[in-house]
């Protein structure tokens, strides 16, 4: 059962699935992922714009996911990771070609683009981000 | 040739990091590796990731071509072509995924082109011609392939998957290196096909060599030193495409240009065919190690069949782009081994997947 | 406002149903609260029904006009309430709310969830629902990768071990091996837990609680007409709800659920009473890292003792704050919408001294119920008195 893979959903996100393309408050100056309306912190008075994060950050929490949902059965077990983008927001992501014994909380990442699940041979490919450690770091 | 344009502003590899050994693979089919090594040339091959497709390669060489180039306003890209013979959707365009990928969209032109392994050197052909006219300030053309070969078929020990993105256009005073001329060779040769809803392409076996591949990179590539009036010993490198680690040796040898100078972008030998990406990333990772003033030519085969050829001339811009993405050879290095079923998996040639 | 009791509370057996409906659970849990408070079905006056994923669990959405028809209540008013896991509990919210009003006197507050009616993977999906579809589930993150997460902060921050973990799960299946109604009747050791099959790293397959059929009742009424109805009223203190971020990634720490100890502070100060005025508390241990962080958040222990306190025996029937005697999610079951309100059953029958089978905390008086939705966006606190 895929979720999130509407066909106007899927084209609705594709700033944000392909480019990370967030928002920041210049009230308060807060980032955030996935982009928001109303800033929680400032509301009214928030200043909310978009911001394209770089995609550099380090991993700030981090699991092995054994039992995969519908759909992500060919890719576990597969690493999940919370990353603190250097912007200051956070992003839940799989994380790519590590060895999970490599995994460390405070580890560089980098964003990469990866297909996040198919629908079938026959529908839709959805891709969007996931990351990778920065390699030589 | 004349026009603006006709330079290259900068460029991005990606090769996916798994590889599978030609001793694995002869493992599973009982043949002698080392046969197997010496008559191919081919060490080891790159195998995607599960979730890694021509689209996806394509995006990732794409970035890192924008790094190199050093372009900032990634919507002064006017068109992008994306060659492929594996393309995500018989359907539905990679090369639109891209434009989006790299924020070039929406004022560009975008189109998939297919010529089996020289669709993303006729991409670069589309762009200088888009650039030379004024049409576009710049021009992104992509060679990307996950290539399959059948089980057991000598392919298997080939068929890759990597990607190469070229950026013409833009100042001549900023670009890496100059496209002096190109010229291409091409007839209706059937050496290598797939039908569409195929798993797996056929091919004519030693037909492919030489009616197919020496013919037309040969006489393409000596069409070029006749229009150019470059000879063998002008050039200071040459980049052939390389479905194997033999063949591009044996054009060299017969077109009187030492085995040294076609090293450089010899990379089949490691990461396997990359069918699109082949003559690309060589160019690439022979552009990775030349200096202003050095010349190129690079000839690309497409099976079905043609050639294009180019002759490239190195600008002082290069250096100071150095180091801006990945070299080559760095994606050549990294590597992760993985074993027949890993592959298999990867590669879906399980029936159930 | 007036005062709210509880005067009567029922609920099935939790586990696998393969021969009941969604309707024959509910029926069956009703009818067993509404004899427990005496109490003509004539009687009640509205239903509250929490059930988080009827239309996917069982393609049946309307569902609390539903169980009204068949449990004979029509024409009153039925209404749904769904925050996820929290469905129960935020349903008792209501139930408590509409008598407190005086907008209604007699309410039949109902849980319930029929889980095993699709294949495991399409609950899996469902309960997924609870998280940020778009920007968890959709990139391929779990139930559990969630809790693990936030297991691997609390780990990193706190130095809480998995035998800790392991240790949540024992005690629970312990507790639960004393509850008829539980869907595990088993104890566990340490080393069960340590070698079960990791589902997403630390978490292993003991660390979560299982997909469970079943469905829960309390009645409520002013307390001042308890009396007619049952000699052991319970008291409802406080009732307190609070919300978070859904995306675990939007929150400033993944080491506390910020509802619960927000939803534990207002209902403290509604019950003027402090956590060592806690006699039981059911807590919502989806997985075994919740029940640690629930019991640092409500503020039995400090921040980061909770691992160290569960493994040293202190939330154990008899010791310091008995957590979950009925075995929790872990060990009693988890059918999503039943499990906030089974929470009410059980510190009910604590409260009266009717838990059975040596799972009475001896004099308990003032118990507490902690029930979260999702990975914590909504938390639901009830604090229960016993009526003397």
């Amino acid at each position: 059962m895929t979720t999130g893979t509407g066909l106007a959903l899927t084209w609705r996100k594709i700033p944000e699935r392909y480019n990370l393309m967030g928002s920041k408050c210049d009230n308060c100056g807060e980032s955030f992922f996935p982009s928001r309306k109303i800033c929680p912190n400032c509301r009214r008075r928030g200043r909310i714009r978009k911001e394209k994060f770089s995609g550099k950050g380090k991993i700030y929490s981090y699991t092995l996911v054994a039992s995969p949902p519908s759909g992500f059965e060919l890719e576990a077990p597969y690493p999940m990771v919370i990353v603190q983008l250097d912007e200051g927001a956070r992003v839940t992501a799989q994380l790519v070609d590590t060895a999970y014994e490599n995994v460390k909380i405070g580890a560089p990442v980098q964003v990469v683009f990866r297909k996040i699940q198919e629908e079938g041979k026959e529908g839709l490919i959805h891709y969007g981000f996931k990351f990778k450690m920065t390699p030589g770091k | 040739m004349d026009g603006g344009g006709m330079w290259i502003a900068g460029y991005g590899a990606y090769v996916p990091r798994f590889r599978i050994a030609a001793e694995e693979i002869t493992k599973i089919w009982g043949e002698e590796a080392s046969r197997i090594k010496e008559g191919l040339g081919i060490a080891e091959k790159s195998v995607p990731d599960i979730d890694e497709d021509s689209a996806t390669i394509a995006v990732e060489a794409a970035r890192n071509a924008m790094y190199h180039a050093g372009l900032k306003d990634p919507t002064e890209i006017g068109a992008i072509f994306f060659g492929s013979e594996s393309p995500p959707y018989a359907v539905k365009p990679a090369a639109s995924i891209v434009a989006e990928a790299i924020q070039a969209t929406p004022a560009l032109t975008a189109a998939d082109l297919e010529f089996a392994c020289k669709a993303g050197t006729a991409g670069i052909q589309c762009v200088m011609g888009m650039c030379a006219s004024g049409m576009i300030r710049y021009g992104m053309a992509i060679g990307s392939d996950t290539s399959q070969g059948r089980p057991g078929d000598a392919l298997e020990y080939s068929a890759g998957a990597g990607g190469a993105a070229f950026i013409l256009g833009g100042e001549k005073a900023d670009a890496v290196a100059d496209i002096k001329h190109t010229c291409s060779y091409t007839t209706d040769t059937p050496d290598f096909w797939r039908r569409p809803g195929a798993d797996f392409p056929s091919h004519g076996g030693r037909f492919t060599g030489e009616p197919a591949y020496f013919k037309h990179v040969i006489s393409a590539s000596q069409m070029l030193m006749k229009e150019t009036g470059v000879k063998a010993e002008d050039l200071d490198y040459a980049v052939f495409h390389q479905p194997n680690g033999k063949f591009p040796v044996q054009a060299a040898k017969m077109l009187g240009i030492e085995k040294g100078k076609i090293m450089p972008g010899l990379i089949t030998p490691l990461i396997g065919n990359t069918y699109s990406a082949a003559s690309m990333l060589g160019l690439a990772a022979t552009l990775d190690v030349a200096k202003p003033g050095q010349r190129i030519m690079a000839t690309s085969f497409g099976s079905g069949a043609g050639s294009d050829s180019f002759l490239i001339e190195v600008l002082d811009g290069i250096d100071a782009k150095r180091g801006r993405a990945r070299a080559v050879k760095s994606f050549v290095d990294d590597k992760e081994y993985v074993d027949y079923g890993t592959y298999a998996k990867y590669r879906r040639k399980l029936k159930s997947l | 406002m007036r005062k709210v009791a509880i005067i009567g509370v029922g609920m099935t057996e939790f586990g696998e149903h393969w021969d009941k409906s969604f309707r024959d659970l509910t029926a069956e849990a009703g009818v067993r609260a509404m004899e427990d408070a005496n109490l003509a079905g004539t009687k009640i006056d509205a239903l509250y029904g929490g059930t988080m994923a009827a239309g996917r669990l069982i393609g049946q959405e309307h569902i609390t006009a539903l169980i009204a028809d068949h449990m004979g209540l029509n024409p009153i008013p039925a209404t749904r309430v769904e925050a996820a896991c929290a469905s129960g509990g935020v349903a008792l919210r209501q139930g408590y709310m509409a008598v407190a009003s005086g907008i209604h006197d007699i309410v039949v507050v109902g849980g319930a969830e029929k889980m095993t009616d699709v294949p495991v993977n399409d609950a899996a999906a469902a309960l997924g629902g609870a998280g940020d579809q778009e920007w968890e589930l959709f990139l391929g993150a779990t139930f559990p990768a969630l809790y693990a997460l936030m297991a691997r902060r609390h780990m990193v921050e706190y130095g809480t071990t998995e035998e800790q973990m392991a240790a949540v799960a024992v005690k629970n299946h312990l507790n639960a091996s004393m509850n008829k109604y539980a869907h595990f009747q088993s104890k566990v050791s340490i080393e069960t837990v340590m070698k079960s099959k990791v589902v997403s790293d630390p978490l292993k397959l003991f660390d979560c609680s299982p997909i469970s059929d079943g469905a829960a009742a309390v009645i409520l009424a002013p307390l001042e007409m308890a009396r007619q109805f049952t000699d052991t009223p319970v008291e409802i203190l406080a009732s307190a709800q609070a919300s978070d971020t859904l995306a675990l990634s939007s929150r400033k720490s993944l080491t506390e659920l910020r509802a619960t100890k927000v939803a534990a502070r207002k209902a403290f100060e509604q019950a003027k009473l402090a956590p060592a005025d806690i006699d039981a508390c059911e807590v919502h241990d989806c997985f075994t890292i919740a029940e640690i962080m629930a019991v640092e958040d409500i503020g039995f222990f400090p921040k980061g003792a909770g691992g160290k306190a569960t493994a040293e025996g202190e939330t154990a029937i008899g010791a310091k704050i008995p957590i979950n005697t009925s075995g929790g999610l872990k060990g009693c079951g988890h059918p999503v919408g039943a499990t906030g309100v089974k929470q009410a059953v059980e510190i009910a029958w604590q409260l009266r001294g009717e838990a059975e089978n040596g799972r009475q905390v001896k004099g308990a008086e003032i118990g507490m119920t902690h029930n979260v939705g999702g990975s914590g966006a909504t938390c639901v606190i009830h604090v229960m008195k016993r009526a003397d």
